[in-house]
């Protein structure tokens, strides 16, 4: 497989056998994960399944304690920091909180990864913010600070900045959660259109059940560390699995309960 | 049991903190080569580390060598030595005081404004982001600030003893009578460069390295939320003034101590 790492027919992220424990907790238990190339990859769950946890994994910032994770045909965590840092320039990630640096103005921070990377001169440079910024929509903010934008122009300009090298993919890191329903609906429309227009691969994470099935080709719902159900999107969204159903209607009982596990009640309380 | 498992626990955690500050420390280092093809970085830096910080040194100088002229006057006077005021501000203040105290305010003002910043950029993910972006955060972040640190301190500690001696001629010739040339060629006479100067120049080095190395761990090292923010800021003015005061000492005796 990795003898062929451009074959259009294999995964661009392929995760096998993951496993990853915080203290004596698992939050992946033998999870196996692909994500094709061109789509658009839901990957949800309820809070504090390890979604976000999972896009480090692929990134590499964190290390599995079994399994892998193969992007483009490589193992993630095979590589030299060197080999690491030059596959992270094909991948783009948008963080929840947006992650641009704030002592610098919108335009540096979408310029940032350009200067840092390339050696375009100055006038390129400018011309390729300007283009992907005017696809956010955020052309005429650019020479605001962060501080100054709101949580959906904040997550929008990172957009821009996720995506100002080209990547081959892009993260979403719960990229709904927060929004008013204006920011929403923007970002319901950029996430395909720029997965279209730029021939990404996209990888959301999220646990807006609505909109992410709106968006995702393909949806992988994750709980208590395993994939409980993995497909094409209208596959999962009629599934008739317990745990899928109480996911996807946001039913606040079922096979996923409603207590952190305790001792029952009643000695709970009449001890003491 | 407990007890000894608790301490068992605080020992184990001390020392990975101890691994992590001098894994982190050699990151830095490496990436001081880069740092010559960014100068840029490097000046902005210096100006927020080392000029913003310009201001409480100049001030505190001035009021220590006042300070010292005054006490030193009260003394000198009993034996009838006070025309060696000169040389009694300017010896404590090369040798001992100006690295002491600009360690100790550079801590406050410089120190703690690094922890701030590197731990509110670890909290709000910026400091993952560049990760992500294929940049290393602490070549590009981290070894800036570090390299602005250990240049900026002798630099400060200079500034703080120029304007003692300052504060010393004014409060020591202006206020007290002790006579102007007697104050300076007395200075000029008895203060060494190797013994005196270059000793504080040391010093000094050393107390901005222990800084800013303390300051920019606490920051990357702290738990990511507004809490973890505010003890790793605490930890560093506390770190830094207990390191410098400490080391002063070990310092002192090595330099001076055979005399």
């Amino acid at each position: 497989m990795s003898s062929h790492p451009d074959d259009s027919n294999e995964p661009l992220v392929k995760i096998r056998g993951l496993r990853f424990f915080r203290g004596e907790r698992a939050i992946f238990d033998g999870v196996d994960i692909d994500i094709p190339r061109g789509s658009i990859t839901a990957i949800m769950g309820p809070s504090g399944t390890g979604k976000t946890t999972l896009l480090k994994l692929i990134g590499g910032q964190l290390r599995p304690h079994a399994g892998t994770i193969h992007v483009n045909g490589q193992d993630v965590h095979k590589l030299s920091t060197k080999e690491l840092y030059k596959l992270r320039m094909r991948m783009g990630m948008l963080f929840q909180s947006g992650a641009l640096l704030t002592d610098i103005s919108v335009f540096d921070n979408i310029a940032y990864p350009l200067r840092e990377h390339t050696k375009l001169p100055e006038s390129i440079i400018r011309k390729l913010v300007l283009m992907k910024l005017e696809a956010v929509g955020l052309r005429g903010a650019r020479d605001l600070m962060p501080s100054e934008l709101s949580g959906g122009m904040a997550r929008r300009a990172a957009m821009a900045r996720a995506v100002v090298l080209d990547p081959e993919m892009i993260m979403y890191d719960e990229p709904f959660t927060g929004q008013d329903p204006i920011s929403m609906g923007v970002l319901i429309q950029l996430i395909p259109r720029l997965n279209k227009a730029s021939r990404l691969t996209s990888i959301v994470v999220s646990h807006d059940v609505q909109e992410t099935t709106n968006i995702a080709d393909m949806i992988y719902v994750l709980s208590n560390g395993k994939v409980i159900a993995g497909g094409p999107s209208k596959q999962i969204a009629n599934s008739t699995s317990f745990w899928v159903r109480q996911f996807m209607d946001g039913l606040p009982d079922g096979p996923v309960p409603f207590h952190f596990p305790a001792e029952p009640l009643e000695t709970d309380i009449l001890e003491n | 049991m407990e007890q000894l498992a608790r301490l068992g626990r605080i020992g184990i955690g001390t020392l990975e903190r101890l691994g992590r500050g001098h894994v982190l420390l050699l990151h830095m280092l490496a990436g001081f080569a880069a740092l010559s093809v960014r100068p840029k970085l490097l000046i902005a830096q210096i100006h927020s580390v080392g000029v913003l910080s310009m201001l409480i040194i100049t001030v505190s100088g001035l009021f220590v060598g006042m300070v010292l002229a005054l006490q030193g006057y009260y003394i000198l006077s009993q034996f009838g030595a006070e025309e060696t005021l000169g040389v009694m501000v300017a010896a404590s203040l090369v040798r001992e005081l100006g690295p002491v105290v600009t360690g100790l305010l550079f801590a406050g003002r410089a120190g703690s404004a690094l922890t701030a910043e590197i731990g509110l950029m670890k909290a709000t993910e910026q400091l993952s982001g560049l990760e992500m972006m294929a940049v290393d955060p602490i070549k590009r972040i981290l070894t800036p600030r570090f390299m602005a640190g250990l240049i900026s301190m002798p630099l400060l500690a200079a500034l703080f003893s120029a304007i003692g001696v300052i504060g010393g001629h004014f409060v020591g010739v202006g206020l007290l009578g002790v006579d102007d040339g007697a104050y300076w060629s007395q200075m000029q006479a008895k203060i060494d460069l190797h013994e005196d100067i270059y000793n504080g120049v040391i010093k000094s080095l050393v107390f901005g390295f222990v800084c800013t190395w303390i300051a920019l761990f606490q920051g990357h090292d702290c738990t990511p939320t507004s809490e973890g923010v505010s003890r790793a800021t605490t930890r560093t003015v506390v770190h830094s003034a207990l390191a410098v005061l400490c080391l002063d000492f070990v310092l002192t005796a090595l330099m001076f101590g055979e005399d």
